[in-house]
């Protein structure tokens, strides 16, 4: 599904460079559920950010789904983040503005689906994070965990191939954070690849492999056995 | 373009700090308030003048004969000539795109002494000799009767048009004016119709004061023979008279043996040329209005194009928001600029509403209070309006041109990372 090879980026800071990613290397199959974990600098957000489209790599080669992805002008790395990619955020970006079934809506809204058949999915997404009843809340009416739930149902509406979940429960209590995973489980089971980017041990455990990034390379890729959080799940 | 959710969006957005948007939305409304009242100001201006122009046909000359300045073949400088009928014909047959050449002759004049009587009353009126095409050149309203026609002149019948001024001073009220008789110098002229000029300046009264006979039989009853005091020349809609005056004037010079290069031997009044200078003149006014009007205009604009920039900046990490969830860069500077564009549409219709209603109020005020010189319903047409309305969607498009190119020039990872 995701294939990466000899990836390089660095950034300028004035005079020096800062050499964030040293050509990593590594491919996720269909229905993997990934960890990467490192510790601040050490490049995932770096990584993420690349796999999600929003900045590009110095060298190296990035395929997601069989197609190359290389030299994007913004109106088709738009299209291609809208049709291959849900995000996930640790601060939930949620639109304040809009209702829960709004957000949910809006990259079917950004694929130009009708609106009736928007409000029809983002109701069923809602209602598989279990949120059916709050569909007209703002986010600010939402609790943190409600809040990510829509976040997840948001990414999930436009079905697309990889999520991509940054800290998702950085923000969140130890409960809620559980709570949150297997919600993540959950969809997972159903065939789903998702990329999750955290620093926590626990949460990392809660999926199928992690990879430990240092200083921009990988040092470690393994499988684990996955903890079901739906058993700190009351 | 026409997308509920879009519009929904610009609501919510323009809607959710009301204060701001409002004082934005004055800058706009001021600016097309002042233009259209400008504007107003010029046209009733415009309109009072060309009030004072009247009806009369401004395509038009009047030509007349003074004394020569150059001795031409054999014959001295300071000689006095006077048109006679035969230049009329001349004229029609040399100088083509001509509509009406009227001869005239002319009796009495400003301040003169009393030459017509009716009984025991008498008066000082202008008398002149005319030809029926008069009536289109200075048109007047026949309140009475009848006005010249062409066997009036060809049997030179002795017959009179009297303006609402003479009657009122000849006769008395309600007699009756139509077959009675006045004696002008002595001859009597029996009177066949009544007009009414329509002018409300200073000459207004005068112009009610003339008394209108056939040429011809002004020319045997006061013995004037051949002879033409001055000549109305109205040219064809289309071509100016400005442009052949010269070519008239050669041709009575030379049927008066005139040096062609004499120019002060035939004098002349060109109406055209009148009209046009106070033609330019208003279209300068227009143009001092637009230039006036669009600067302040500007400075609101510059006012929506700050504020635009200000709700990008309030809202970047949403754009980013909206941009990791795949919205095209395009739908996003279609949106700002749809917002920009609203807010001036709608504070500039505000503006465009409240200045029409002021001028109604004045012109309410100016129909309440009689009429003032030299400005007469101040308005604007429905063109301006259009005008105003274009003018609003430009600037609407420029205020919101530079925020939103600068809301998609944030890279949505930037976005993202402001709190």
């Amino acid at each position: 599904m995701i294939e990466i090879k000899d990836l390089h980026k660095s950034y300028k800071m004035g005079s020096n460079s800062l050499h964030v990613l040293k050509g990593l290397n590594f491919s996720i199959a269909e229905g993997e559920l990934v960890a990467i974990m490192g510790s601040s600098g050490s490049g995932k957000s770096t990584l993420l950010n690349i796999l999600g489209m929003l900045d590009e790599a110095d060298s190296g080669s990035y395929t997601l789904d069989g197609v190359p992805i290389k030299n994007l002008n913004e109106t088709k790395a738009a299209k291609y983040r809208n049709k291959f990619l849900g995000f996930i955020f640790q601060s939930f970006n949620l639109i304040n503005y809009k209702s829960a079934m709004e957000n949910v809506a809006l990259p079917l809204y950004y694929q130009k689906v009708p609106r009736k058949e928007r409000e029809e999915k983002a109701l069923k997404y809602l209602e598989q994070v279990g949120l059916k009843e709050w569909a007209t809340h703002l986010p600010n009416e939402l609790s943190g965990g409600q809040k990510q739930r829509v976040a997840i149902a948001r990414a999930m509406a436009a079905e697309p191939k990889v999520l991509l979940a940054d800290e998702p429960t950085g923000a969140l209590d130890s409960k809620t954070s559980y709570e949150v995973m297997d919600l993540i489980q959950n969809i997972n089971d159903e065939g789903n690849t998702i990329l999750v980017v955290t620093h926590e041990e626990d949460i990392a455990h809660m999926c199928k492999r992690i990879v430990h990034l240092k200083d921009g390379v990988i040092v470690e890729d393994k499988k684990v056995e996955q903890v079901r959080a739906a058993q700190y799940v009351k | 373009m026409f997308n509920r959710d879009r519009w929904k969006e610009i609501l919510e957005v323009l809607t959710s700090n009301w204060f701001r948007t409002v004082l934005t939305a004055f800058g706009v409304f001021w600016g097309i308030f002042i233009l259209i009242l400008l504007l107003s100001a010029g046209k009733g201006l415009e309109n009072g003048i060309m009030q004072d122009f009247g009806d009369i046909a401004t395509n038009t000359m009047f030509m007349w004969s003074r004394s020569t300045t150059k001795p031409y073949k054999g014959l001295p400088k300071n000689r006095s000539f006077l048109f006679k009928v035969e230049d009329v014909q001349a004229i029609r047959d040399k100088v083509p795109n001509l509509r009406f050449i009227s001869p005239r002759n002319q009796l009495g004049g400003f301040n003169g002494t009393n030459n017509v009587v009716r009984g025991i009353k008498t008066g000082a009126y202008n008398v002149y000799g005319d030809y029926p095409e008069i009536s289109q050149q200075d048109p007047m309203t026949m309140t009475s009767g009848r006005f010249l026609n062409y066997n009036d002149i060809r049997e030179k019948r002795k017959i009179a048009i009297i303006g609402e001024g003479v009657r009122a001073g000849l006769y008395d009220k309600g007699e009756e004016v139509l077959g009675s008789f006045i004696k002008i110098q002595g001859v009597n002229f029996m009177v066949v119709g009544t007009y009414k000029k329509k002018s409300n300046d200073g000459d207004g009264e005068e112009a009610q004061k003339e008394i209108y006979v056939p040429f011809t039989t002004f020319s045997q009853a006061f013995n004037r023979g051949n002879d033409v005091g001055w000549m109305a020349i109205t040219a064809n809609d289309g071509t100016s008279i400005t442009s052949i005056k010269d070519k008239i004037m050669a041709v009575v010079k030379e049927n008066h043996k005139v040096h062609p290069d004499d120019q002060r031997a035939v004098g002349h009044f060109d109406l055209y040329e009148q009209f046009q200078r106070v033609q330019s003149l208003f279209g300068a006014l227009r143009f001092i209005a637009y230039f006036v009007g669009i600067l302040v205009l500007l400075s609101g604009v510059i006012g929506v194009s700050n504020i635009m920039l200000i709700v990008v900046k309030e809202r970047t990490k949403e754009i980013g928001i909206r941009r990791a969830l795949g919205e095209d860069p395009w739908s996003i500077k279609l949106q700002i600029l749809m917002e920009s564009i609203f807010l001036t549409i709608i504070s500039g219709m505000a503006g465009i509403t409240l200045g029409a209603l002021f001028i109604y109020g004045v012109n309410t005020l100016l129909d309440m209070n009689g009429p003032v010189d030299m400005f007469l319903n101040p308005s604007v047409s429905l063109g301006v309006v259009i005008g105003a309305l274009f003018i609003l969607i430009v600037s609407g498009l420029l205020a919101g041109f530079i925020p939103a190119q600068s809301a998609i020039k944030v890279r949505p990872i930037d976005a993202l990372r402001t709190e």
